[in-house]
């Protein structure tokens, strides 16, 4: 049944929403609105419709149109200035970000822009990152037009405050890039090169290839000691100024004896010296920084409120409206705000009716009412009709922004937890300068001919390549991973502090409740399908978001209701009204004149009903907690300390305690700052902490903990700098994504056991002065490949072992 | 053996080629976006019809379609 109700029911031929009401045929096609009908009209005059065979439905929905007036800022000089990348005479150049991006119709469109618009010369999509990049004469088209005409198709640029201050910086490894390029350049030749000397053929060939080919590995290998390989002496060099000896030393010192000492046996004619081992052991390093780099780079980890906040807004002065950057925003300034525009800076509101959407701050999904005089914090989103504000503080002074001024948020990523290679390579360096120093000594005082053989031996087979293989492998793998379940990570570093974590700080609205969904019950005396009707007309007439809920779970038709009289609204308390002689009400259990043992076990927002003189029940509504919420808390609790913080009140204290063990700790009405503090305490009782939160108000909370973890409805859209960002959908799988960074820890662990093994057997030879280069040549790959494809599949066994591939 | 010398030569020319092969296509941007291009294959152009004319005639009812919404 459900499948022929599917294929019957019409949908929109732009963006397949099911058509509700009237449909808007045109062209023998369906619509559901004016505007997706307008795209379809503008498409098909210009031969566009192609748009609709790469992809069924790929429009956007259009219902909601955007306001007239809402890109005039663009018409700002110093707008344009600081958004448009490139403007000579002719041309403009300007990239967008744009979230809306979702399937290959989409490119095709953005990418025949120019077919719709003369002024485009040319467009560019980087579909990962979602990005446009266009390119467009000024003088034809203006900068308004090109927004407003991708704002039409549905493709609304994401214009934020971000995109005014400050430069956004570069993200360049194409350095990396030419390294690997030159490196394996060298390799491959000098690899060529060197095989005769493998199996012995100098002997019976031409004496003067010997000296060629030495001279030849010499020269590939400049570009490859002094270009590909130069990033491991600055690093090593910076690190021993610090006082702290990082992997990079003991990979510095071996390529350089190794280039030392080689130079030496082809000047001097005594061999081929180690240069194909150099060449492999840079190219393999410089792999390995390559998948290390290799991370999400479609999602914005570093968002702050300056992505979020709007790039301008409409002043009002004496009547006349203009627009100015957000950021030139002054207290005493009178703003407008229209609907779905976002609230920049806290503000008193003047006039208009008010219903703010805090999803983004708080997590809480319904509107909530201000009344004139009120303060607006700066975040939320107005809903409904136009506002007239007066600014009260700077933007970046605002209630919540004041969190980015904090020196504790200043102070940043400072966390306690050291990676495992930096652990090991403090002894790993110490140990095997013993080693060769030791061998030195020794070969001094017996063979004073061996001794320097030994000594460079040590230093060029002890040169952990396989050790510095690891970590890279084993940590940008299990990223992938987890990135493949959609838990996102920054950087593969903070799959150690994930192992690590020992106590779990949550946020509860928007994190461990759904946002959008709430159960709804009644508890009491069963009521009558008159006393139902009754209920529902005193909701009809109330905005608020409970009369609201009732209202929809009731779900009577709409032409049920009586007539009724004397309706008021008591804010704080309730709505009464006499419908059919009976006083009809509504609301707080004081309202309905309940008696006190009564009101205890308040679990969270309740209705009281009464009618007449009867009290008839309750309307209970109850947050929804996410599936498995008791399932992951329960696994995580096994070895970790649990908290909740909440910025509500704490009337669902006892409904999350069964939840949680009963030594964690639950803190309700906690400000933003003050979450932050608690993380911060408990970081300085040597806590390694990870919050789990999802608006802004978290923000402070997530910066400062060691590992912060966002939660997202939507992880394209706003989401506050984090180190992971996890799809909400997966919060189920929560306690698996943690089981698993440790699993990938000991996968570390494990191949640092590996490649000690090849190093004791390299060592073995080079203490006794007897490493001759072919052995070198065909332990440092051989290490380096067991360890990447060791690393590979161990992850991988991991990943399935804990479903999450 | 002396022809060793020339092949040494030759095969060290190929692979600087290659080398400098690689560094244009790095330079040219191919490295950045590896998904994109992959849909951008598929797209077909589309021969322009003879009866349609892209010019001021289509660009003006397209404008006045654009301020409807």
């Amino acid at each position: 049944m459900g499948k022929v109700e599917t294929i019957q029911k019409l949908t929109c031929f732009h963006c397949g929403d099911p058509i509700v009401g009237v449909n808007l045929a045109y062209d023998n096609k369906d619509f559901c609105c004016v505007g997706c009908k307008g795209v379809y009209t503008l498409l098909s005059e210009n031969n566009l419709c192609d748009y609709y065979q790469i992809d069924s439905n790929p429009g956007l929905s259009l219902k909601n149109p955007v306001s007239k007036v809402k890109f005039n800022y663009l018409e700002d000089d110093q707008i344009q200035k600081q958004l448009i990348q490139y403007r000579d005479e002719k041309i403009s150049k300007i990239t967008f970000y744009m979230p809306t991006m979702h399937c290959s119709s989409c490119i095709w469109l953005l990418e025949s822009l120019f077919k719709l618009e003369r002024g485009v010369k040319n467009s560019r999509v980087d579909f990962l990152k979602k990005q446009l990049s266009v390119t467009f004469d000024h003088h034809i088209c203006s900068l308004k037009k090109l927004v407003e005409l991708l704002s039409a198709l549905g493709y609304e640029p994401a214009l934020s405050m971000n995109d005014l201050t400050g430069k956004k910086k570069q993200q360049n490894n194409s350095r990396l890039l030419y390294q690997v390029g030159v490196a394996g350049f060298g390799f491959g030749n000098i690899m060529l090169i060197s095989f005769p000397e493998y199996f012995g053929l100098d002997s019976f060939s031409h004496a003067a290839f010997s000296k060629l080919f030495g001279y030849l590995n010499l020269f590939l290998a400049l570009p490859i000691f002094f270009y590909a390989a130069q990033d491991y002496f600055i690093s090593a060099y910076k690190s021993i100024r610090k006082g702290i000896i990082n992997i990079d030393f003991p990979l510095a010192l071996g390529i350089l004896v190794m280039f030392l000492r080689s130079s030496y046996e082809v000047v001097s004619g005594t061999g081929l010296g180690f240069f194909d081992t150099l060449a492999g052991l840079v190219f393999f390093l410089l792999i390995g920084k390559w998948v290390q780099q290799r991370t999400i780079d479609t999602l914005s980890f570093e968002r702050d409120y300056k992505s979020y906040f709007p790039v301008a807004v409409s002043l009002i002065n004496e009547k006349v409206e203009t627009t100015i950057p957000v950021t030139n925003l002054k207290i005493g300034d009178r703003i407008l705000i229209r609907n779905n525009e976002i609230i920049p800076a806290d503000a008193i509101l003047l006039n208009g009716d008010a219903h703010i959407d805090f999803s983004f701050v708080t997590g809480e999904n319904d509107p909530i009412k201000k009344v004139l005089g009120e303060v607006i914090y700066a975040g939320g989103r107005q809903m409904g009709g136009t506002l007239e504000l007066e600014v009260s503080k700077t933007v970046s002074q605002s209630y919540l922004t004041q969190l980015w001024n904090s020196e504790h948020f200043a102070k940043g990523d400072h966390s306690t937890i050291e990676s495992f290679q930096s652990v090991v390579s403090k002894y790993f360096t110490i140990a095997l300068l013993l080693v060769a120093f030791g061998s030195a000594i020794f070969w001094l005082l017996f063979d004073q001919s061996r001794s320097m053989n030994a000594f460079t031996a040590v230093l060029i087979i002890a040169c952990p390549c396989a050790l510095a293989l690891s970590s890279p492998f084993a940590l940008g793998n299990s990223l992938r991973m987890m990135g493949r379940s959609k838990f996102y990570l920054k950087s593969p570093g903070v799959i150690e502090k994930m192992a690590k974590v020992d106590h779990l700080v949550f946020d509860k609205t928007g994190t461990i409740t759904l946002p959008a969904e709430s159960t709804i019950y009644f508890d009491g005396f069963p009521l009558n399908k008159r006393d139902l009707i009754m209920v529902k007309t005193l909701c009809q007439n109330s905005i608020h978001p409970l009369s609201k809920r009732i209202l929809s779970y009731l779900s009577l038709p709409s032409n049920l209701s009586f007539s009724m009289e004397q309706f008021a609204e008591i804010s704080g308390k309730g709505i009464r009204a006499d419908i059919e002689g009976k006083e009809v009400k509504l609301g707080s259990a004081s309202f309905v004149k309940l008696s006190e043992q009564e009101q205890e076990n308040q679990l969270s927002s309740v209705v009281y009903v009464s009618i007449g003189d009867m009290i008839k029940g309750k309307f209970v509504i109850e947050h929804a907690y996410r599936e498995n919420l008791g399932e992951v808390l329960t696994q995580l609790s096994f070895k970790r300390k649990l908290s909740l913080l909440s910025g509500d009140n704490d009337s669902e204290r006892n409904r999350l305690k069964p939840y949680f063990p009963s030594n964690s700790q639950m803190l309700f009405s906690m400000s933003p700052a003050e979450k932050m503090l608690y993380i911060h305490q408990l970081k300085e009782d040597g806590a390694k902490v990870a919050m789990i939160g999802d608006g802004l108000n978290d923000a402070g909370a997530l910066k400062v903990a060691d590992l912060g973890i966002s939660v997202s409805e939507n992880t394209s859209s706003f989401s506050p700098s984090s180190d992971v960002i996890m799809d909400a959908s997966v919060f189920g799988n929560l306690s698996n994504f943690f089981a698993y960074s440790k699993d990938t820890v000991k996968v570390i662990h494990m191949s640092f056991v590996i490649s000690l093994l090849y190093n004791i057997i390299g060592l073995s030879f080079a203490v006794q002065g007897i490493l001759s280069p072919v052995v070198a040549a065909i332990l440092m790959p051989i290490s380096s490949i067991s360890v990447i494809i060791f690393t590979t599949t161990a992850t991988y066994i991991f990943a399935k072992k804990n479903k999450i591939v | 053996m002396n022809i060793i010398f020339m092949l040494i030569g030759v095969s060290l020319f190929m692979a600087l080629g290659f080398l400098v092969a690689f560094v244009w296509s790095v330079k040219s941007g191919q490295m950045e976006d590896d998904y994109t291009p992959s849909v951008r294959i598929l797209f077909d152009d589309k021969p322009i019809a003879p009866n349609d004319n892209v010019s001021s005639s289509q660009a003006e009812p397209m404008k006045s379609d654009l301020n409807q919404f």
